[in-house]
């Protein structure tokens, strides 16, 4: 029993760093109607920057986390400012063929500057530490970090967006791009804030994803296909539902997981598929679908 | 000098022409009326001033300087604002919160949010519901506090009467002159033509994309307007 | 640029002359060439095949799937079920592979199609995980390090064994060129090139968009997956990963987006493109990819038409031509 229980709170932490990259794509798609297909690539990308700076530096994962976030933030200012922004419009191909692009050129660059082996981030004493809670039952003190960091991010998020100029911006630019600009929004420098945002975002789960398993260059896929998992579980358009969508996906594979260790990732994608049939919009949809 | 000048100016849509040498201007605190017929080109004209549609050939020019380069959210900053033809309101957004995106360009003058909701008290009531959890008429005065927001020099409003019942488009429009008394210029795109001569001081009539007559209310005859606006 | 229609018209003749002529000469390939380059151009081939399903269901049908290689693996895994286990020729085999990628394409369809847009591409990549992961955990198929198909192969000499792999590479590529130009002069594919241009207008004349989709999607899937077991056959070796990956797909992309998304020619340019870099580069590794990936990207955002689009924007000539021009008299 304590075993089931066990179980059960280790996905629903895990969870927690599923949402936390759910967040980024959330915010991006909200805004932006944009998959980036290169999500989970930028979450390595930002876990090898951490690597490379604790390796090369010494620094502690957080301070490498500090330095990468901004990195990455910028850097999705750039790419969205740069590039995407020139492929936006009504076609939905174009965005979606860029990011892919992305993914390939980050995966390989990864591949030339790390190699292919799998490393990670130690974690140290916290890393393996754990709460008792009674009975056999604990939950680890880093996937309960995650979960709480991811917590925080959300609700920054959604304080941003019901109580900011800028966050009111981003839901009147996800509502109708046209009359924003309306406004005096200027929806290229907005969409380049959102991906910033959502890189900052995936950064941290990059990071924590470097602290709590191992990684290599080509494990960005697999994150994004988490990633959108959990917004689509959720529900378009709502951020708690993307908590809770990351919860649910991370219980599934942790139930999974424990009747055969390699059925773990297989029951995640399965649950989203039964979501998918059963209730299509997700399980709190609160964006129109246009 | 005009606050507003169209000069030859034309406007596509793609390979079609919409706009064939557009001669109009205003004048600072005049409200100018442009009527016609469905798709001759009134709305095409508003979107082109905002920077919503390109200048395809000629120049409009806002208190001297040209908009034709100029993207959209400059053009607000400096004093254009459009009420959109269906209201176009944030359906995410509440009423309040769609007001204050009127705010967004932080231009400095007399409106703000307390003054909207002098205008249209009813609107302070709905406050917190979603912006298109009104009935057309408020959603439209929800539209017109919004665009009053950014404090324009010049307020365009594109079909204000579409999809209204009489009695709230005279409400609507009975608002009007306390915006104007302000020193806002007006430009008012309208299919209702009697709602539209009765408030303008010179009106415009568009036919296919161009204008067919331009003149005072008080000196058109009925027979000239109908002329101008279905061009048999 | 408008060419009058007599050069147009002269124009595709002389094109589908010189089409036939190398149809013929690739056909006699067993006789006069090097199994090395039979070798390549039945993988020429074979991605021409795949590139053009992919383009009809994304340039025509509005569908952008990132999952195809769901159709390439089943199609493979068809050799290990039909052809390992039950015996038969692997060359009868790439039919019914086909059938059975359209038949499990069918469950697919109903799910993804409650997906829209980037949504619904994202889902096929999750479905095509979900197939390769039941896949390698089912010990009868090899399991994660995959099976040996040589086996179905033995017996036919490997002269029949590579001709017939052309041959029928030969039906699937340029077979699959031909079919998709007959399918879009046809009324289907007038409705087919209006959903493309707009789904509310085609809708409101009557044109059944969700219908079309099925008929697209399931038409790509069974071409795939008759696509994918012709691939294994020349692989002789099948493994999950391999069959599954979305190398496929980037590779799909690549030559698409080069080549032209949304015309016949396109996906022709594009293989022969992708072929002229791969056999330049691909000493580079990683670098090869990092330059792919590049190239797609500047194309996308400067060149979405991609190769065969900047041609014909140049000189308005179609080498299948699929315009219906209205004459005014």
């Amino acid at each position: 029993m304590a075993d089931w229980i066990n179980t059960l709170l280790q996905g629903l932490l895990a969870g927690g760093l599923y949402a936390l990259l759910a967040a980024g794509l959330s915010l991006s798609f909200g805004v932006m109607r944009i998959i980036n297909i290169a999500h989970g690539d930028f979450a390595i990308l930002a876990a090898y920057g951490a690597i490379f700076l604790v390796g090369s530096f010494g620094l502690n994962p957080v301070e490498a986390m500090i330095i990468i976030v901004p990195l990455m933030a910028g850097l999705g200012f750039a790419l969205q400012r740069g590039i995407l922004n020139r492929t936006l419009g009504s076609d939905v191909l174009r965005p979606l063929l860029v990011t892919f692009g992305f993914s390939i050129i980050i995966q390989n660059l990864l591949l030339q500057g790390f190699s292919a082996d799998s490393q990670s981030l130690t974690a140290g004493s916290f890393g393996t530490a754990s709460i008792p809670l009674g009975g056999d039952i604990a939950i680890g003190l880093m996937p309960l970090t995650v979960m709480a960091t991811a917590v925080a991010v959300l609700a920054g998020m959604q304080w941003m967006f019901n109580h900011t100029m800028l966050g009111r911006a981003f839901r009147a630019a996800a509502d109708d791009a046209e009359a924003v600009r309306l406004m005096g929004v200027n929806h290229r420098h907005i969409y380049a804030m959102a991906m910033g945002l959502a890189m900052a975002m995936v950064a941290i789960a990059g990071v924590f994803l470097a602290l709590q398993t191992t990684i290599a260059p080509t494990d960005g896929p697999q994150h994004l296909l988490y990633a959108f998992e959990a917004v689509i579980i959720g529900g378009l358009g709502s951020l708690w539902g993307t908590l809770v969508g990351g919860v649910i996906l991370g219980v599934a594979q942790a139930i999974g997981a424990k009747f055969n260790p390699g059925w773990g990732i297989l029951a995640g994608h399965l649950c989203f598929l039964a979501v998918l049939v059963a209730k299509p919009s997700g399980l709190f949809p609160t964006t129109r679908d246009r | 000098m005009n606050l507003l000048e169209a000069e030859n100016l034309t406007a596509f849509y793609g390979d079609f022409q919409a706009l064939y040498g557009i001669n109009l201007h205003l004048k600072e605190g005049e409200a100018v009326a442009l009527i016609g017929s469905n798709g001759a080109g009134k709305s095409t004209f508003l979107r082109t001033i905002t920077g919503l549609l390109p200048v395809g050939g000629g120049d409009i020019q806002f208190a001297g300087e040209s908009l034709a380069k100029r993207s959209a959210h400059r053009i607000v900053a400096r004093g254009v604002a459009l009420v959109p033809e269906g209201r176009r309101l944030f359906p995410s957004l509440s009423v309040e919160e769609n007001l204050r995106m009127g705010g967004y360009a932080k231009r400095k003058g007399p409106w703000n949010l307390q003054r909207v909701y002098n205008l249209f008290p009813i609107l302070k009531e709905f406050a917190k519901r979603p912006g298109t959890a009104l009935s057309g008429g408020q959603q439209q005065m929800v539209a017109i506090g919004r665009a009053l927001m950014s404090n324009p020099r010049l307020l365009m409003c594109d079909e204000l009467s579409l999809g209204l019942a009489p009695i709230v488009i005279r409400d609507i429009y009975a608002a009007l002159p306390s915006i104007r008394a302000e020193g806002i210029s007006m430009l008012i795109v309208e299919q209702d033509t009697g709602q539209a001569l009765r408030v303008a001081d010179r009106v415009y009539c568009f036919q296919e994309g161009r204008i067919s007559l331009e003149g005072r209310p008080a000196d058109l005859t009925r027979e000239q307007i109908s002329l101008a606006y279905f061009g048999v | 640029m408008n060419l009058p229609a007599p050069i147009q018209r002269h124009a595709s003749l002389a094109f589908a002359i010189i089409a036939a002529l190398a149809i013929l000469t690739i056909a006699a390939m067993p006789w006069w060439a090097h199994r090395a380059s039979e070798q390549l151009l039945i993988e020429f081939l074979y991605t021409l095949a795949l590139a053009q399903g992919w383009n009809l269901l994304a340039g025509y049908g509005g569908l952008l799937s990132v999952g195809q290689q769901a159709f390439v693996g089943l199609g493979g895994y068809s050799l290990v079920i039909l052809g390992l286990n039950m015996g038969l020729n692997p060359f009868l085999i790439i039919p019914l592979a086909g059938v059975f990628c359209l038949v499990v394409a069918v469950p697919m369809a109903a799910v993804l199609f409650r997906l829209r847009g980037a949504n619904f591409a994202v889902g096929t990549w999750v479905v095509a995980e979900v197939i390769r992961l039941i896949i390698a955990s089912n010990t009868s198929l090899g399991s994660g390090s995959g099976t040996s198909i040589t086996d179905t192969l033995v017996g036919i000499p490997v002269w029949w064994r590579v001709s017939t792999t052309l041959w029928i590479a030969l039906a699937l590529g340029a077979g699959g060129t031909l079919i998709v130009y007959a399918l879009l002069r046809s009324r289907l594919g007038l409705a087919l090139t209006s959903v493309r241009d707009s789904e509310a207008a085609a809708a409101s004349l009557g044109i059944s968009v969700r219908r079309i989709k099925w008929y697209v999607y399931l038409a790509a899937a069974f071409w795939a997956g008759m696509t994918g077991a012709l691939i294994f056959i020349t692989k002789l070796r099948i493994a999950p990963d391999s069959a599954f990956s979305i190398d496929w797909t980037t590779t799909i992309f690549f030559v698409v987006v080069i080549g032209g998304i949304g015309t016949i020619e396109g996906p022709i340019v594009g293989t022969l493109v992708f072929f002229i870099l791969r056999g330049l580069l691909s000493d580079y590794g990683s670098w090869y990819l990092i330059a792919l990936g590049t190239i797609a990207v500047l194309f996308m955002v400067w060149a979405p038409s991609g190769l065969w689009g900047m041609f014909t924007k140049k000189f308005d000539l179609h080498l299948f031509p699929v315009q219906r021009r209205v004459k005014s008299s």
